[in-house]
């Protein structure tokens, strides 16, 4: 591997240029017109224009990103996340032009990024899972499948990610109108149209397990992420090793989820994504066959660099020994968003000064002077912090956030301030009601 | 007859309209979903009514303030 195509945009591209310098790799970027003046131009090897700003036009354009790769002479390609990550077809042209995909194999992105596949075959392998349905058609059925389930249901849509077509389902009556609003969302949104249900769990604990693998039948755990602290379902803070539960309960699933993925012969980087609830049950939620968001919490306590062993391992190369959970580490994702409506925020960074303080480490795709444009999230930066306590790191990133200065765009600063402060939170009592609660109180 | 004009709160583009111009509305419908910075924004009826007007198209781009649809109570 000599030269490496980078598919994405923001924080994720800016983070694989610098892995890519760090194992002496070359590093090709592409922009969109919106993102003309982001840092990571001048910072990446080259750096090719994509024609237009919508997703659809360039970021998700695999005809225009594959020939790039072939002009520029990159012989891989890494998707970052979001966008083609989890693309199957994308990473089967990829593989077809001879271009080594930097992620899973397309069969791991096929089995589970199909919702009901994946949980069917964890179920398999022995992880638990919790009750839920197959894809479903026919209104009738579901509602007897509802009935067995148990109300409150969730109807998901099963090619879905993010949060995106979810819905609450209280009682029988509104389940035939939950189920339409949920299948034509992820009729428009998502390759798969199929919806299913699950249980609605009331404020689980998003716990989640970072694995590698070879795809040689070896797979490791680099321990647990905490993400229950989110809004509309999207992560607002994550934090390793997860406070508040059983430790030897935690690092059993970690142990199980690597175990699972070693069966499968699993290659590449993936998260395993488990619910605890209240009474300690836990059950499988969904893997992402990609790098997270939130892997910068992971490297902090584990001190290997996600991005560059996921790198090498699309290469060929072993697994890394599995490395001691060091200290603590805490991420919060600052948003161009109104703190009161959770709305989006766009316009210019007038002031865009992120904070340059000891263990506190931050990722950001933006440079001051920069525009916001509604077509791509809303993430404006990452901020990491570690340290020998749980609560240092806390107090790194409330110093960290004070110390951020954004003019231009509304941020969701106060919001993550609040958090970091609130005595449910301090305690370790985080869970999936967490960001509404204090919201209310407010 | 009041006449609600419903206004975006945010820029973006206007995803799906999920009701036509005559359709009975109860305050709280969902009348159209935007989608700004990947975030579903529901646009609710503000009373109940009859929605006499949609303004906006799918996958239209709209500005803050843009009118979007008009409610008849």
């Amino acid at each position: 591997m000599h030269k490496v195509l980078i598919a994405n945009r923001g924080a994720i591209a800016r983070r694989v240029v610098r892995a890519c310098h760090q194992l002496g790799l070359k590093s090709v970027v592409v922009y969109s017109e919106a993102d003309a003046g982001a840092p990571y131009l001048e910072e990446a090897s080259e750096a090719y224009a994509l024609l237009g700003v919508t997703p659809k036009d360039t970021y998700l354009n695999q005809a225009v990103l594959l020939a790039i790769a072939r002009d520029s002479g990159a012989d891989a390609i890494h998707p970052g996340y979001g966008f083609l990550a989890e693309n199957v077809d994308f990473a089967e042209a990829v593989l077809q032009q001879g271009i080594t995909f930097i992620g899973p194999r397309p069969t791991w992105l096929a089995q589970m990024g199909d919702k009901v596949a994946a949980r069917a075959l964890m179920a398999q392998h022995g992880f638990p899972v919790f009750a839920g349905s197959e894809l479903l058609t026919d209104p009738q059925q579901a509602a007897a499948l509802a009935a067995d389930i148990g109300y409150p249901v969730m109807v998901k849509p099963t090619g879905g990610g993010g949060g995106m077509g979810m819905v609450v389902v209280e009682d029988e009556s509104d389940l035939a109108n939950a189920m339409a609003q949920a299948s034509a969302i992820a009729g428009s949104a998502f390759a798969d149209s199929g919806v299913y249900l699950e249980r609605y769990l009331s404020h689980p604990r998003h716990i989640e397990f970072q694995i590698l693998a070879d795809g040689r039948g070896n797979a490791l755990h680099l321990y647990e992420r905490e993400c229950s602290v989110q809004r509309r379902n999207q992560k607002l803070l994550e934090e390793s090793p997860a406070p508040g539960l059983d430790a030897d309960q935690v690092a059993a699933v970690a142990q199980q989820a690597a175990a699972v993925c070693a069966q499968l012969g699993y290659d590449n980087v993936g998260t395993l994504e488990s619910l605890f609830t209240q009474d300690q049950k836990v059950g499988f939620l969904e893997m992402n066959t990609r790098i997270q968001v939130e892997h910068g919490v992971t490297e902090a306590v584990t001190g290997c660099d996600l991005v560059a062993t996921q790198i090498a391992l699309a290469d060929g190369a072993d697994l890394p020994s599995q490395p001691p959970l060091d200290g603590f580490a805490m991420e919060v994702r600052l948003y161009a968003e109104d703190p009161d409506t959770l709305l989006p925020s766009t316009g210019r960074l007038a002031v865009f000064r992120p904070p340059n303080m000891q263990g506190l480490r931050v990722e950001t795709g933006y440079q001051e002077g920069q525009i916001l444009t509604p077509y791509y999230d809303a993430m404006l930066a990452k901020l990491i912090a570690h340290g020998d306590t749980r609560e240092k790191a806390i107090g790194r990133l409330l110093v960290g956030l004070k110390a951020f200065e954004v003019v231009g765009v509304k941020t969701n600063a106060a919001l993550l301030m609040s958090i970091l402060q609130h005595p449910r939170f301090l305690n370790g009592q985080v869970d999936t009601g967490l960001v509404d609660a204090i919201r209310q109180n407010q | 007859m009041a006449r609600h004009e419903v206004e975006s709160e945010v820029t973006g583009n206007v995803w799906k309209v999920l009701m036509t111009p005559g359709a009975a509305v109860s305050e709280g419908d969902v009348i159209m979903i935007l989608e700004s910075m990947k975030m579903e924004i529901p646009v609710e009826s503000p009373s109940d009514g009859t929605l006499a007007e949609v303004c906006v198209a799918e996958e239209q781009q709209v500005e803050e303030d843009q009118l979007l649809a008009v409610v008849e109570a």
